[in-house]
């Protein structure tokens, strides 16, 4: 590729063709200020704030999306630009609400720092504030227009990556605002709650919605049994809340802090993972031996369950029946347990520690509540919620002792650990259905050919006799792809995982914030969290969801076998065609 | 394609998609189909709006974000009388603001807005290019010259053929 030669700041530099000047000047350490860019998002120019000084142009240039040329002269910092860019955040701050100290997202607001890092230090412009009601409706996500400063990293966000094209800005001028088609509520939108708004938002325009208030009452009511679970990927991604470096594990630590919270069993989502395992091999086996209704799609990612019902209705035969791994816990836990410990289900307040904010929603799907209407998982809270409850008690979570799960529904395989990761349930759901399908024991647990997918990936996986085509999509923008395959009869697949969020769970709606000096859902962030993942599993002695003691304890007492009448009275769910439909 | 889009739209405008999308970049035409069915509706209902995304397989987010970006478009019926009055510099300097006020209150809406009864709608305009005439009014594309907010109501009457 051809090179060019510019320089920055009286600095010679060489970059290829096509390289911008943000990322000109980043190869030398000068990181320049920034606020609507984003790598993974087209670029924008919105904001301004990354303008540079190019010798000979007449104004200002955005660096995000200026192109590097040959000979370029260029100053990234002198009094007028530092002049400039504090005038353009004041400017944004002219129109913000001044509410820091009140705002979920102080100390960790972009806007809030950039201010800070420039120099702002009052507020020079009185002008017209922009009113608009805070927008409550969804079960997971709440959008606060007053807070939104028009970055469209949002808009992009949910075009780009996630395909749904839920939001748009409608209106001109001061008039402007971020919403969904015909300016309906979230909640009747085509929005699939993946929260990936929330995280690229620099401000709290989007937030998840709030369920630490329901957790702190029910952990002070001594009428209340009350149980948390933790899904795979938490574990991952915690200690990045305490300043841990991104992909330290920290499994235990979490057991720990929860209990100090209060909570009086400490159970892993995990277990509900390798129930999954058992059903979903099951049920892939009947289909592989009857033909029907292959490929099966994972359905443990609320947020991809939810697009395909307004999306790809007519893909609902090929879903998994299985309910989540959340779903399927919570299901066990107001049943096996409740009658186990001969507690009454309805004394019982079930709290899942989830990197998502769709199951926020999920857990008031109507087919997945008890059947008199009551939720099975009372309370789901975000990564980043549960870390601001452990710092708001006070626990210093880094020096914590390690903790153990409580059982029978606290241990898990390997197999399990990894549904935090894209191609993990794809993999966990492999090492047995491998045996299922061969009766022998398999020897390579590592199906390497399903880790680290960049977005999506096919393969052919040579089981026994045969050849299984599997598919593997995170992020629903490749997920199209692989589905619009199968829609057209293009390829015929047997097994297709797909999960709504970039990465995976680790790259969910309800994930930390990143650390200072990342950008939200940076690729490097996320594959240290995979690695932590696979890590785990590595380490552990059970790799496979079917030779766990507690799993085969269970089936034996309580559930039958897999695809059992009570199997599916209690793990199984079915799906809904949605209005309005999605383009 | 679904029965209930295809019923939405009128024929020449189903045909006019048809068109547009055999062409290259058929989804730059967005605006001329809008601005067909406002010609033939009058205004850009919701089912219009939902029809088209769906014909052209554009989100409706971004149906509705250019339909809401152009002052052009209108999402709201419009009255039997259209009622426009100018507010380029010269008609503002000589008062329209005030015909303005006097035309809201006589009909009891905002710009933009129809009475309940369907019969008027209420707009602004920039400069027609008659500034020696100002403050000037159109109603129906019939132009009044001059008006003073006191000749609203006689114009109103007027327009009802009363």
């Amino acid at each position: 590729m051809k090179k060019i030669k510019l320089i920055i700041d009286g600095m010679q530099v060489m970059v290829p063709e096509k390289t911008t000047l943000m990322e000109a000047a980043e190869t030398i350490g000068i990181h320049i200020p920034r606020l609507c860019y984003h790598p993974d998002l087209s670029k924008e120019g919105a904001c301004r704030i990354c303008i540079v000084e190019v010798e000979g142009a007449r104004t200002f240039q955005a660096s995000c999306s200026t192109p590097a040329a040959e000979g370029m002269k260029v100053k990234t910092n002198s009094p007028e630009i530092r002049q400039a860019r504090r005038d353009l955040v004041e400017l944004i701050l002219d129109n913000h609400p001044q509410e820091c100290q009140t705002c979920e997202r102080d100390g960790q607001c972009e806007l809030q720092n950039l201010a800070y890092a420039l120099g702002v230090r009052h507020r020079l412009f009185a002008g017209r504030r922009k009113r608009y009601p805070q927008e409550n409706s969804s079960l997971a996500v709440v959008r606060d227009s007053e807070k939104c400063i028009l970055c469209r990293r949002c808009v992009r966000v949910c075009a780009e990556i996630q395909g749904v094209y839920n939001l748009q800005q409608m209106h001109r001028g001061v008039q402007t605002v971020v919403t969904p088609a015909f300016e309906d509520s979230m909640a009747e939108s085509v929005c699939v709650h993946c929260g990936q708004c929330v995280n690229v938002c620099p401000t709290a325009a989007f937030l998840e919605k709030r369920s630490t208030d329901q957790v702190w009452k029910a952990l002070a009511d001594p009428r209340l049994h009350v149980v948390v679970h933790i899904a795979p990927s938490i574990r991952a991604a915690i200690g990045e809340g305490f300043g841990l470096e991104p992909g330290t594990p920290a499994t235990l630590q979490t057991i720990t802090a929860l209990r100090r919270l209060g909570f009086h069993k400490v159970f892993d989502t995990n277990f509900g993972a390798d129930l999954t395992i058992m059903e979903e091999a099951h049920e892939l086996v009947s289909r592989l031996r009857s033909g029907r209704n292959l490929p099966l799609l994972t359905s443990c990612s609320a947020g991809w369950i939810k697009f395909m019902e307004h999306f790809y209705p007519d893909l609902i035969p090929h879903a998994s029946s299985c309910k989540s791994p959340m779903s399927m816990l919570s299901a066990l836990l107001k049943t096996y347990y409740a009658q186990k410990q001969g507690i009454d289900p309805d004394c019982i307040y079930v709290v899942s520690i989830m990197p998502c904010t769709a199951k926020k929603y999920e857990i008031m799907r109507p087919e997945l509540c008890r059947p008199d209407g009551k939720p099975y998982t009372d309370a789901v809270l975000t990564t980043r919620e549960l870390v601001w409850m452990i710092k708001a008690y006070g626990i210093d979570f880094v020096k914590l002792p390690d903790g153990r799960f409580d059982n029978p529904l606290g241990f898990s395989s390997g197999a399990a650990d990894i549904f935090g990761t894209t191609g993990g349930v794809m993999e966990a759901a492999l090492r047995t259905a491998a045996e299922k399908l061969t009766g022998q024991e398999l020897t390579d647990l590592n199906f390497i050919e399903v880790r680290e997918v960049e977005g999506l990936k096919e393969a052919s996986i040579a089981i026994g006799d045969q050849v299984l085509h599997v598919a593997v999509a995170n992020g629903l923008t490749n997920a199209k792809i692989i589905l619009n395959k199968v829609r057209a009869q293009e390829k015929q697949f047997q097994l297709v995982e797909i999960m709504a969020c970039p990465g995976g769970c680790i790259g969910g709606g309800g994930q930390p914030y990143p650390p200072e000096g990342y950008p939200v859902l940076d690729k490097e962030i996320i594959r240290r969290r995979a690695r932590a993942l696979y890590a785990i599993d590595q380490a552990k002695q059970i790799r496979k969801s079917h030779e766990n003691p507690y799993i085969k304890d269970l089936y034996d007492k309580f559930l039958g076998e897999p695809g059992s009448r009570k199997a599916h009275e209690l793990l199984h769910t079915h799906y809904t065609v949605r209005e309005p439909r999605g383009i | 394609m679904d029965v209930n889009l295809e019923t939405t739209l009128d024929k020449e405008i189903i045909e006019f998609i048809a068109a547009c999308m055999q062409r290259e970049h058929p989804r730059s035409y967005l605006i001329s189909v809008l601005g067909k069915v406002q010609e033939k509706y009058g205004y850009l209902s919701r089912q219009h709006m939902h029809a088209v995304a769906h014909i052209m397989r554009i989100p409706t987010s971004r149906v509705y974000g250019v339909a809401t970006f152009y002052h052009f478009f209108r999402l709201r019926p419009r009255g039997k009388h259209q009622i426009s009055i100018c507010m380029g510099t010269a008609c503002f300097v000589k008062g329209a603001d005030r015909v303005l006020e006097a035309f809201k209150s006589e009909l009891g809406i905002d710009i933009g807005e129809t009475t309940k009864d369907g019969i008027f709608s209420l707009d602004n305009t920039r400069c027609l290019g008659v500034c020696g005439l100002a403050p000037v009014v159109t109603i129906n594309n019939q132009v009044y010259s001059q008006v003073t907010p006191q000749q609203v109501p006689e114009l109103i009457n007027k327009t009802l053929g009363r």
